[in-house]
C-alpha cells in the first residue's frame, strides 16, 4: 500500500489494489449474496445503505413517497427537500424520532445476476452483539469508515469481530470523501492504516473505497470527483466477490448434524403408498459442509457412545431422490445398516472426523447485560446438539488495540474472551477457523433460555 | 435397513446436488434449504407447534415447505386461520380444500363468534384486520401451541425488517423489537419460559418475486383470485376494491367491471385489487419484477394509516 502522492500511475495502481483486495475476486455467479454493514455512530451507514438502494433502483415508488413526506416531516433530511436516505432503513418507531438505528435489519434487491440479502447492524450500544448477528451469515461486510475520521477504536473492534467470524471479504468504505474535498492523499493514508490493522488481525485484505453516501459517489455511480480512483463501485464489488460457500464449504469434508429422523409409519402423507413407505427411516439435516454421493462411506457420532460407520443409501429432498447434495442443501440420508441414531449425532465422510471431546477452548462474543465469571453453568447449542457446560476458566479477553490477551477476571457486554469449557457429554468439535458451521455454537442462559455469547471453537492443539 | 422408496418424479431444474446441475446453488434452492432447515429445526425442539395458514400466497407457499421438510411423513402439526369473517369465499373455500387434501387438522379463530358475543366490537372504519390479535391469543392458550410458524416476509414492511426468525412473545403475546435475542449462524434459540410463546418465520428472506418463481417451479396451486379475472370493483383511497358483502362503495361510487387480480388477499374491507392482465403464473412474475409499487402499498389499507401500523400490531401480538 502506497502512502505517497497519487498522481503517479503507479500509485494509481496501489489504489485500485486497494480497492480489488489481495485475491483476486472469483466471477460473481448467480444466487444468493448475503452482506452486513457495521459502523460506527454518525459515519453515515444508514445513509449508505439508503443510497445503495436508492442509486440501484430498488425502492418502489410508493416507498419513495412516504420517503419523502416523512423526510419532510422529521427535519433530518436537510430541509431542502432533500430525501433522507437513512429512513430507508431505519424502521421502528423509536428509530425514526430518534434518527439512530437500534436493531439490525434485513433489506432484499437483486442487482445484475444476484439476489442480495442485507443485514443493516447499528453501530453504537450494542455494537458488538449487532456485528456479530449480521457478520455470522454475511459473505461480506462493509465497515465504514469517516474520511474526516479516520480508523477509530470502534473500527477496529468492528474490524476484530469480523475477522474473528471469518468473513470471506471484507469492504471499507471510506465515507464522507466529499467533506474531505475528495482529497485521494487523505485516502491513501487512510487504505494504509486499514491494511495496517488488518494484517495485525490476520484479516483478508480488504477492499477500501472512496463514497460519499450523501453524494452518491462511487456506490452504484462512479464519481468523477475520485480520478485517482479506479477501483470498483460498491455495487460492483458486491456483484462479483464470491459467496462463503463457493469459497470454502464445498471443499471441507462432508458434516451433517442431524436434526430428526423421518419414519412416518402411521403418519404418511396422504397420496403415499404405505406398503413402500413401511421400512422407510431417514435422517433428515441440513449439510453444514461438503457433499455427499450415495455409496459414500460415513462415521456417525453420537454424544458418549462409541462411533459406528456405514454406507448412504439414498439422498431424498421431499421425493426427489438425488446422487449427491452438496452444502447448504436441506436433504434426508438413508443409510444401509439400522443404526440408532437421534437429534443431535453428526453424520460425517468416514475418517474425517476429530475424536469427540467434553474439553472445550473457545471464544466468546459475550452478548449479554450480565457478566459472565468463572464456574458459570450454561447450555452450549453446537450443529443440532444442546449439552450442558461449565465454564471452568476466563483465559483472557481480547485487546482491541493490539489483539493481544489481557488477564479479565470476568467478561462484559461486548467483550470477546477466550475461556475454557467443560461439557457434560463428549462433541466432535472442530475449529471455527477452518469449519465456519461446525465450529460455531451458541451459549444459553439454562434459567431464562437467553442467547448469552456467540462462541467459536479455538484450534484444539492450542488446548492444552 | 435400506429402503427402496419409489420417489415420484417431479420436474425440479436445478436441485440442490443433481448431476448437471452447476456447483452454485440457486437462489431458490437455498432459500428452500434455509426454510426446511428452520421447519424442522422449530418442529425437533418444540412441544405443540401450529402454522398459521390463511390461504394466502405466502401461506401456502410455507405449508408447501413443511410438505417438503416433513416427506414421507404427514406435516406433524395443525394449521391455525384467524377469520375475520370477511374473507374472500374462494380463499376459504381454497383453504378447506388444501387443508383437506393434506389430512391436516384446522383451528378456526373467529373473529365474528368475538363480535357477536361483544367481546370486540366492530371498528368505526370497519375493517378487522387489527380486531385479529385476541382471538389468535386465545388461540395460543387453548390449544397450548408454544410456537406457531407465521408466513412474515422482512421485505414486507419495515418493522418485519427487524424481526427474527425466531422471535419471542411474552406472557401477554407481546413483541419487543429493542430486546430481541441475537441470531447467530443458523443455530436458532427457541427456548422460552412457561406462558411465553415463540413465532417462528421461515420464509423471511423471501421476495415476493422469490415466492412466484417458487410457486412457479413447484407448480403450487393458489386461489384463483391471485391471477387476472373480471371482477365488479369500485374505487376506496386510491385503490380497486371488490364489491361484496362486506364491500360496499360509499354513496354516489360507481362500480365498474375491471380485469384486476390481488397480490395480497386478507380482509376484504381493506385488501385492494389491481388492475392486472397476469391471468397465469409466467405473467405474474413478468408483472412483478417490473412493478414500481410495493405489494403491501399497493393493497393494504391497514398499512397506509400510519408509518409504524405494522410495527403497533405486532408488539400487541399480532402476526
Amino acid at each position: 500500500m502506497s502512502t505517497t502522492n497519487l498522481d503517479t500511475a503507479a500509485d494509481t495502481a496501489a489504489c485500485d489494489e486497494a480497492a480489488r483486495g489481495h485475491a483476486a475476486p472469483a466471477l460473481g455467479t448467480r444466487g444468493l449474496f448475503r452482506f452486513a454493514t457495521a459502523g460506527s455512530v454518525d459515519d453515515g451507514k444508514s445513509t449508505l445503505v439508503g443510497r445503495l438502494l436508492h442509486d440501484a433502483k430498488v425502492v418502489l415508488a410508493d416507498t419513495l413517497e412516504t420517503l419523502a413526506r416523512t423526510s419532510a416531516e422529521t427535519g433530518f433530511g436537510g430541509g431542502d427537500g432533500t430525501l433522507d436516505l437513512a429512513l430507508l432503513t431505519d424502521g421502528l418507531r423509536a428509530e425514526r424520532e430518534q434518527g439512530i438505528t437500534i436493531d439490525v435489519a434485513y433489506r432484499y434487491f437483486s442487482a445484475g445476476e444476484r439476489s442480495f440479502v442485507l443485514a443493516d447492524c447499528p453501530g453504537h450500544v450494542q455494537y458488538t452483539r449487532n456485528t456479530v448477528t449480521g457478520a455470522s451469515t454475511a459473505d461480506a461486510a462493509i465497515v465504514l469508515i469517516d474520511a474526516r475520521k479516520g480508523v477509530l477504536e470502534q473500527t477496529r473492534r468492528h474490524l476484530g469481530v469480523i475477522g474473528l467470524l471469518r468473513v470471506p471479504n471484507v469492504v471499507i468504505a471510506v465515507n464522507k470523501i466529499d467533506l474531505i474535498g475528495y482529497d485521494g492523499q487523505r485516502f491513501a493514508d487512510i487504505a494504509a492504516d486499514v491494511a495496517r490493522v488488518a494484517a495485525g488481525l490476520g484479516l483478508p485484505t480488504p477492499h477500501v473505497l472512496p463514497v460519499s453516501a450523501l453524494r452518491g459517489d462511487n456506490v452504484v455511480e462512479r464519481s468523477a470527483h475520485t480520478p485517482w480512483y479506479t477501483g470498483e463501485t460498491l455495487l460492483g464489488l458486491l456483484e462479483s466477490l464470491p459467496t462463503r460457500d463457493e469459497a470454502a464449504a464445498a471443499a471441507e469434508d462432508f458434516r451433517f448434524p442431524v436434526q430428526l429422523v423421518l419414519r412416518p409409519q402411521g403418519a404418511l402423507a396422504p397420496g403415499l403408498d404405505a406398503e413402500a413407505f413401511r421400512d422407510y427411516r431417514a435422517y433428515a439435516g441440513s449439510i453444514a459442509a461438503g457433499t455427499i454421493a450415495v455409496g459414500d462411506r460415513v462415521t456417525v457420532a453420537s454424544p458418549g457412545a462409541p462411533r459406528r460407520e456405514t454406507t448412504v443409501t439414498g439422498i431424498d429432498a421431499a421425493g426427489v431422490r438425488l446422487d449427491t447434495a452438496t452444502a447448504p442443501a436441506s436433504v434426508a440420508l438413508r443409510l444401509a445398516d439400522e443404526l440408532d441414531i437421534a437429534r443431535g449425532d453428526t453424520i460425517a465422510a468416514a475418517g474425517t472426523l476429530p475424536d469427540s471431546s467434553a474439553d472445550l477452548l473457545a471464544q466468546l462474543c459475550w452478548l449479554s447485560p450480565a457478566p459472565l465469571r468463572p464456574g458459570a453453568a450454561v447450555l452450549i447449542k453446537h450443529g443440532t446438539a444442546t449439552v450442558r457446560a461449565k465454564v471452568t476458566a476466563i483465559e483472557g479477553r481480547l485487546d482491541l488495540e493490539d489483539f493481544g490477551l489481557l488477564p479479565a477476571a470476568s467478561l462484559e457486554l461486548n467483550d470477546i474472551g477466550t475461556v475454557v469449557l467443560r461439557l457434560a457429554a463428549e462433541l466432535p468439535t472442530e475449529p471455527y477457523a477452518r469449519h465456519h458451521r461446525t465450529g460455531a455454537f451458541l451459549v444459553i442462559d439454562p434459567q431464562d433460555g437467553n442467547t448469552l455469547a456467540a462462541g467459536l471453537i479455538a484450534e484444539r492443539n492450542s488446548a492444552a | 435397513m435400506s429402503t427402496t422408496a419409489p420417489a415420484p418424479a417431479r420436474p425440479v431444474p436445478a436441485a440442490p446436488g443433481t448431476p448437471g446441475s452447476t456447483h452454485e446453488t440457486d437462489v431458490l434452492d437455498a432459500l428452500e434449504a434455509e426454510s426446511i432447515h428452520i421447519l424442522r429445526e422449530v418442529v425437533a425442539e418444540f412441544e405443540r407447534p401450529a402454522m398459521l395458514f390463511s390461504g394466502g400466497k405466502d401461506s401456502v407457499v410455507m405449508l408447501h415447505l413443511a410438505t417438503q421438510a416433513f416427506w414421507p411423513g404427514v406435516v406433524p402439526f395443525p394449521v391455525l386461520h384467524v377469520d375475520t369473517g370477511h374473507n374472500f369465499a374462494e380463499v376459504i373455500a381454497f383453504r378447506d380444500a388444501t387443508v383437506e387434501r393434506l389430512g391436516l387438522r384446522l383451528e378456526v379463530a373467529s373473529v365474528q363468534d368475538y363480535i357477536d358475543d361483544g367481546r370486540l366490537a366492530e371498528r368505526a372504519d370497519g375493517t378487522r384486520n387489527p380486531l385479529q390479535t385476541t382471538p389468535l391469543l386465545d388461540a395460543i392458550e387453548d390449544n397450548g401451541f408454544d410456537v406457531l410458524f407465521g408466513g412474515g416476509r422482512r421485505d414486507e414492511d419495515k418493522a418485519r425488517a427487524k424481526e427474527r426468525i425466531l422471535s419471542l412473545r411474552d406472557e401477554f403475546g407481546q413483541w419487543d423489537p429493542r430486546n430481541q435475542r441475537p441470531e447467530l449462524w443458523n443455530l436458532y434459540n427457541g427456548r422460552h419460559t412457561p406462558g411465553a410463546h415463540v413465532r417462528a418465520f421461515p420464509i423471511s428472506n423471501w421476495t415476493e418475486l422469490d415466492i412466484w418463481r417458487y410457486i412457479e417451479r413447484e407448480n403450487i396451486a393458489l386461489p384463483p383470485l391471485y391471477y387476472a379475472h373480471e371482477r365488479e370493483v369500485f374505487e376506496h383511497s386510491g385503490m380497486w376494491r371488490a364489491t361484496g358483502e362486506f364491500s360496499r362503495p360509499g354513496d354516489g361510487v360507481p362500480t365498474v367491471r375491471r380485469r384486476v387480480r390481488y397480490r395480497t388477499v386478507g380482509d376484504m374491507s381493506c385488501t385492494g385489487a389491481v388492475l392486472s392482465e397476469a391471468d397465469t403464473v409466467a405473467k405474474v412474475i413478468a408483472e412483478v419484477a417490473t412493478t414500481t409499487i410495493t405489494e403491501r402499498g399497493a393493497t393494504r389499507a391497514d398499512d397506509r394509516i400510519s408509518e409504524a401500523a405494522m410495527e403497533d400490531r405486532k408488539k400487541d401480538g399480532y402476526f
